[in-house]
């Protein structure tokens, strides 16, 4: 993770965009720039930032499904649970599969585990939009093929 | 059974917040009831899960934006219901 930058995924382990499922890893750094501000002498992954890494791994798959075709906009967050503290060092697991495929929308259920236990949990929402210039859909692209180890997808 | 438009209804009063004798057939979703595109993604994603269908959001969309459709013809609670309808009967055909 380099949270300062939102590179929430370090590596997506594994993917079935056609059953729209996907497992990736994140390791929270020891040191960042927004642990100087959350907390002081306590640092903690913020909430947010756990709910933009569930988005992100969602993202990755609804990508994938859309076969970067268009982008998956963070749209809705509803029933978050952020359930302990993240501290740095820590290796998450993140899971997210495919709630419903709509017109224009898609919903996610999507989950963090650390050492197999849930710690955070949330259904999210996004609308699916056209890129808004290559400039994005090229970076989309070259960071996936960066962190993507599944091997059920090549693009 | 609830009819579609019951269940339509109770949808977006679940969804909006909006009480339920303030949804009647003629109304429409955005200009009447205020609802909002975001709302409707939450409507749409819960009358796509009740009736099993796949509400065309980006068809129409696309059609409200070229002037080919007007906002009524789709989102006038009535005739959405109308749309839900020839949905369900297209899956079950």
């Amino acid at each position: 993770m380099l949270l300062e930058y939102f590179q929430m995924i370090d590596t997506v382990e594994e993917l079935d965009p056609d059953i729209g499922k996907v497992i990736a890893r994140a390791e929270v750094p020891m040191e960042s720039p927004v642990f100087e501000g959350h907390f002081p002498g306590s640092p903690l992954v913020p909430g947010v930032l756990l709910i933009e890494t569930m988005a992100q791994a969602s993202g990755f798959m609804l990508l994938s499904r859309l076969e970067f075709e268009k982008m998956p906009f963070l749209a809705n967050v509803s029933s978050a649970k952020l359930r302990t503290f993240v501290e740095p060092g820590e290796i998450l697991r993140v899971e997210a599969e495919l709630e419903h495929d709509g017109s224009g929308f898609a919903a996610t259920k999507a989950r963090i585990f650390r050492d197999g236990k849930k710690i955070c949990d949330s259904h999210l929402m996004f609308r699916i939009m056209a890129f808004p210039n290559d400039t994005l859909k090229n970076n989309m692209l070259d960071r996936f093929s960066q962190i993507n180890q599944a091997s059920a997808l090549t693009l | 059974m609830a009819t579609t438009f019951e269940a339509v209804a109770e949808i977006i009063s679940d969804t909006s917040d909006i009480p339920l004798d303030e949804i009647t057939p003629e109304k429409n979703a955005f200009t009447d009831l205020g609802i909002d595109s975001l709302d409707f993604l939450d409507i749409a994603f819960a009358i796509d899960k009740n009736f099993g269908i796949k509400i065309p959001l980006e068809k129409w969309t696309e059609e409200l934006n070229e002037n080919k459709a007007s906002v009524d013809e789709y989102f006038v609670l009535s005739k959405l219901c109308d749309r839900i309808d020839e949905l369900i009967a297209a899956k079950d055909a």
